[in-house]
């Protein structure tokens, strides 16, 4: 008993380990690119201006250029340029990433009036959970009915799979119309999104659940509803939490999206308004944290999963 | 050579003749009549079932036997409500079966436990569904645990139990119904042979001490003759029965009987119907030509 306690202690012990690596490695190839100056820098960085009379301290040059200036101006007997090389604008080092991600929460933003970090996220992820939970509302009990009769599927299923190709930011200026400009049309492009996606895989889901459980049940004495409420929904239940799961990754993918539409708002809008004053840092902590929210959601949700369905097993196999 | 292969399996014991005699006063539990099934597959219109024609007395234990493709799936699938027929009638106290009912249990080949609910709660689904209260409920459930002796493991879900003791889960939560007739469709089959004689005399016991019919369908020659008074037996394409058979091992049976001279006569019966002539090879069958190639060293044998 202690061996197996053993033996699954260091599985779990190699699994951590691995995947903490599967973080630590993209990190390491970023802080190379970013800290070995031999490594990229496709631009120079200028310190001294010397004779170049365009030249200004910290600013960005392309290497061939820079690499002329210095030929000319030495051909010319003037006073030489210098420089180290450095990577585009655009690529922040990890550490100034970092620094932007704390004063992102801890001071406010240089431009008056724009949103702070936190702000910007705390809209977005309000305008995700009304998407998925309306999308949810209909999307689930749809799918469960649509997977359990095949008439139900038969009327519906078609004309789903037709519009699940219509892109949903498509229909952002119908929204608009419709919904006005603030965050109707934003919550309704996430619902288009992911609600067709939705009904068309929770109803394969719940044909999945094995046919002798169904009939096992009715040889027992359950039909209709009570069939569909003790025995279908429980049956899938384990699956169409996974699926959900699945799902709610979908919609944090239509937000961008979504939150382009009528007024900029969220995320998006604190993303492209530091990216139009190049504050590419800014950028990447506001990127980075939209994964660690989504990321930390489904980790947070796949425990409580465990502890909600302690009979499924389709999650040791992971 | 064989003493007994005079032995007919025609030949009863008085003892298991006055048995016979006693089965068939009590009065008829199901009744087929000229049952026949027929489908639209992608190969045109079968027929699975035709003129099916036989009777269950009260407690007695039936088995049903056939070669592949006999149909005998269809048949008790028929029986439970699950599928529907398209000509004859089935007559269970003497009233047609329409649909599923509580007062025909079924056990499954697979494991069709509820993975979601605890062994009791298992248990428990079918009175529960039929209205009883979940007290009520929870004491049937308590007393068919202990019967099958799965008392101690009430609170398990059916993924913690082995095999044998899902199918007593299965067992005991048909009988809780109190069904008229325990339909049972190879039950045993996916369980490993000591297991397997395990749960059939286990099965035994429960039959002998309790009012309940058992049809019960295998293809496992030796557990339809240890486990039947009477023995169904179908034959293919279509399914039509080609014999009902009394088995003429006394009761009560023991793992020992498999020798006796009634057991094996009865046992030569059933092959003779089951396992006809060999049928000639299919073209793709004989297709197959296995083209070995020595692997191993010329010297390195293993025979």
């Amino acid at each position: 008993m202690s061996l197996i306690a053993k033996l699954t202690d260091s599985e779990t012990r190699k699994r951590a380990l691995l995947g903490i690596g599967s973080f630590l490695l993209p990190l390491l190839v970023w802080s190379l690119v970013s800290y070995v100056p031999f490594i990229w820098h496709p631009k120079v960085e200028v310190t001294v201006p010397g004779g170049v009379d365009y030249f200004q301290v910290g600013m960005l040059v392309d290497r061939v250029q820079f690499e002329d200036e210095v030929a000319y101006a030495r051909e010319q007997h003037l006073a030489l340029p210098a420089g180290k090389p450095a990577n585009p604008i655009y690529l922040p080092a990890p550490h100034e990433v970092a620094k932007a991600f704390y004063t992102g929460f801890t001071k406010p933003p240089v431009q008056k009036d724009a949103p702070w970090l936190h702000e910007s996220l705390w809209h977005s992820i309000q305008i995700i959970f009304w998407g998925f939970l309306i999308s949810s509302l209909i999307g689930v009990p749809l799918g469960i009915l649509a997977g359990t009769y095949t008439t139900f599927a038969r009327l519906s299923e078609p004309f789903i799979e037709y519009f699940r190709y219509l892109p949903a930011p498509a229909f952002g200026a119908l929204a608009v119309a419709i919904l006005g400009i603030y965050d109707g049309p934003k919550i309704a492009i996430i619902v288009i999104g992911t609600l067709f996606q939705q009904v068309l895989i929770i109803a394969n889901t719940t044909r999945k659940l094995e046919a002798t459980i169904i009939e096992a049940a009715r040889t027992l004495g359950a039909r209709g509803v009570k069939l569909l409420t003790k025995v279908v929904v429980p049956g899938i239940l384990p699956d169409l939490y996974r699926d959900q799961r699945i799902l709610l990754g979908w919609a944090w993918t239509y937000l961008i999206v979504a939150e382009l539409i009528g007024t900029s708002s969220g995320i998006t809008f604190y993303i492209t308004q530091q990216a139009r004053y190049q504050h590419f840092d800014n950028v990447y902590a506001a990127i980075m944290i939209i994964g660690i929210i989504g990321f930390g959601t489904d980790l947070i949700l796949g425990g409580l999963g465990r502890r909600l369905f302690p009979w499924d097993r389709a999650q040791d196999r992971r | 050579m064989n003493p007994n292969t005079s032995l007919s399996y025609l030949d009863q014991s008085a003892d298991v003749k006055a048995r016979f005699d006693r089965i068939n006063q009590r009065e008829t539990i199901l009744e087929v009549r000229n049952l026949g099934k027929r489908f639209r597959s992608q190969q045109g219109e079968v027929e699975a079932l035709r003129g099916i024609n036989f009777s269950v007395r009260r407690r007695e234990f039936v088995c049903v036997i056939g070669p592949s493709g006999c149909g005998k799936s269809t048949l008790i699938r028929i029986l439970a409500g699950l599928e529907s027929h398209t000509s004859g009638d089935v007559l269970l106290d003497g009233k047609p079966v329409k649909g599923p009912g509580q007062d025909r249990g079924m056990v499954f080949q697979g494991y069709s436990l509820f993975p979601w609910l605890t062994v009791k709660k298992n248990v428990m689904f079918g009175p529960q569904m039929n209205g009883r209260s979940h007290d009520e409920a929870e004491r049937d459930a308590r007393l068919w645990l202990d019967l099958v002796g799965l008392d101690k493991f009430a609170d398990a879900y059916p993924h913690q139990l082995s095999g044998g003791m899902r199918q007593r889960v299965a067992i005991a939560r048909a009988l809780v119904n109190q069904p008229r007739i325990l339909l049972m469709d190879e039950p045993f089959g996916a369980l490993d042979a000591q297991t397997r004689a395990k749960m059939q005399s286990h099965l035994i016991d429960i039959w002998k001490n309790i009012d309940v019919t058992v049809l019960f369908i295998t293809h496992d020659l030796d557990e339809a003759i240890y486990l039947a008074d009477r023995i169904l037996v179908l034959k293919a394409h279509p399914g039509e029965v080609q014999e009902v058979i009394e088995v003429p091992v006394p009761r009560p049976r023991t793992p020992a009987q498999f020798n006796s001279p009634e057991f094996r006569a009865t046992k030569a019966r059933l092959e003779e119907l089951i396992h006809p002539a060999p049928e000639p090879e299919s073209e793709d069958e004989q297709a197959v030509q296995p083209h070995l190639i020595r692997f191993t060293n010329v010297m390195d044998n293993v025979e």
